[in-house]
């Protein structure tokens, strides 16, 4: 069994192969390419370099993807909650 | 009306109704409001991917990106480096260089900061990205954010989710005369007839959420809104009637008995 590292993903302590590249972890995690960013140690990679940067200990990895979001923020809206006029 | 486009930064957008995707039940919910509102704009936030359930749907699976543009926004972002951090991870993950810039100010109010905003529009300007900026009803800003090479900018109506309606049509209205390029008046509106007022004033489009979102029958209120702003342009073209205090009789004098 190959060497394991540990690594941040998404805020998140999580091991990985020691040879793994993003590429790998990206399908570890049945998560499709097409409409993510990853941005590794701050830095945002490009879609075609997923599979050449290798992922070394202490990394810091952040997956982001589209949610629904509006005319603006949606948290504060939403713990708030809606009135509706009677 | 069959054929009147909007057109920013050479882009032609069909729809003069721009929908946020943000609050809605789910994504089934969602998918019938935008169809209903006939949106071919929707905006987007940028978030972690959940990495612990992967059963969990995408929103985008819901929409087709044949059909409409995705507008990802910097919502939630608070200072200039957040808002260029979110900014060029939607770029990263999309398809477009258009981004939809919130440099918010103060969590209550969600106005934005305006002095904030500027400085991140000229940066993501020089970056190559077509910069839609959330601002105040500030024509000064307006102007400034004109200047610094956006292609269009969003004044709000009023508070983000507020459903106040608008709450200075005066300064939108020197707002649309002063700024040469599109205005679309984004946030505070609360039902059809606000949407319909925003356009009369000269709004080129109106975006949404919370309005329909958050209405009792958001599919219905979708359009509503619809209606609204497609009524609202059309009275601004065909120009309304000036106000006068007294009446102007609409039958004639002669031939009465």
């Amino acid at each position: 069994m190959a060497a394991t590292i540990q690594i941040q993903v998404n805020g998140e302590a999580r091991d990985c192969r020691a040879d793994a590249t993003v590429g790998d972890l990206l399908r570890e995690l049945a998560i499709k390419t097409e409409r993510v960013a990853v941005e590794l140690n701050l830095e945002i990679l490009d879609r075609k370099d997923f599979d050449g940067r290798s992922l070394h200990a202490g990394d810091r990895l952040e997956i982001l993807s589209f949610i629904g979001g509006g005319a603006p923020t949606d948290a504060q809206v939403r713990e708030r909650g809606f009135v509706h006029a009677e | 009306m069959q054929n009147d486009p909007l057109i920013i930064a050479g882009r032609e957008f069909q729809s003069r109704l721009w929908v946020g995707t943000g609050k809605y039940k789910d994504f089934a919910e969602t998918k019938k409001a935008i169809e209903a509102s006939g949106a071919d704009v929707v905006t987007v936030a940028v978030r972690r991917v959940n990495i612990t359930d992967r059963s969990k749907e995408n929103l985008l699976d819901y929409l087709d990106p044949k059909k409409y543009i995705i507008l990802p926004n910097t919502a939630g972002c608070y200072n200039v480096e957040d808002a260029l951090r979110y900014a060029r991870l939607a770029r990263a993950a999309g398809v477009s260089d258009l981004i939809k810039l919130e440099v918010l100010g103060d969590e209550r109010t969600l106005f934005p900061d305006t002095a904030g905003l500027i400085e991140a529009a000229r940066i993501l300007v020089k970056e190559g990205f077509i910069v839609l900026p959330y601002t105040n009803d500030d024509p000064i800003v307006a102007q400034k954010l004109v200047d610094v090479g956006c292609p269009a900018v969003m004044p709000l109506a009023a508070p983000i989710g507020s459903g106040l309606g608008i709450r200075n049509p005066y300064n939108l209205k020197i707002i649309m005369e002063m700024i040469k390029v599109p205005i679309i008046v984004d946030a505070g509106v609360g039902t059809a007839s606000d949407a319909a007022f925003a356009m009369e004033l000269g709004a080129d489009a109106v975006l949404m959420n919370t309005a329909i979102a958050g209405a009792k029958d958001p599919i219905a209120m979708a359009e509503a809104m619809k209606y609204g702003v497609y009524a609202g342009r059309l009275a601004y073209k065909a120009g309304r009637i000036p106000r006068k205090l007294y009446a102007t009789a609409s039958s004639p004098i002669e031939g009465m008995l």
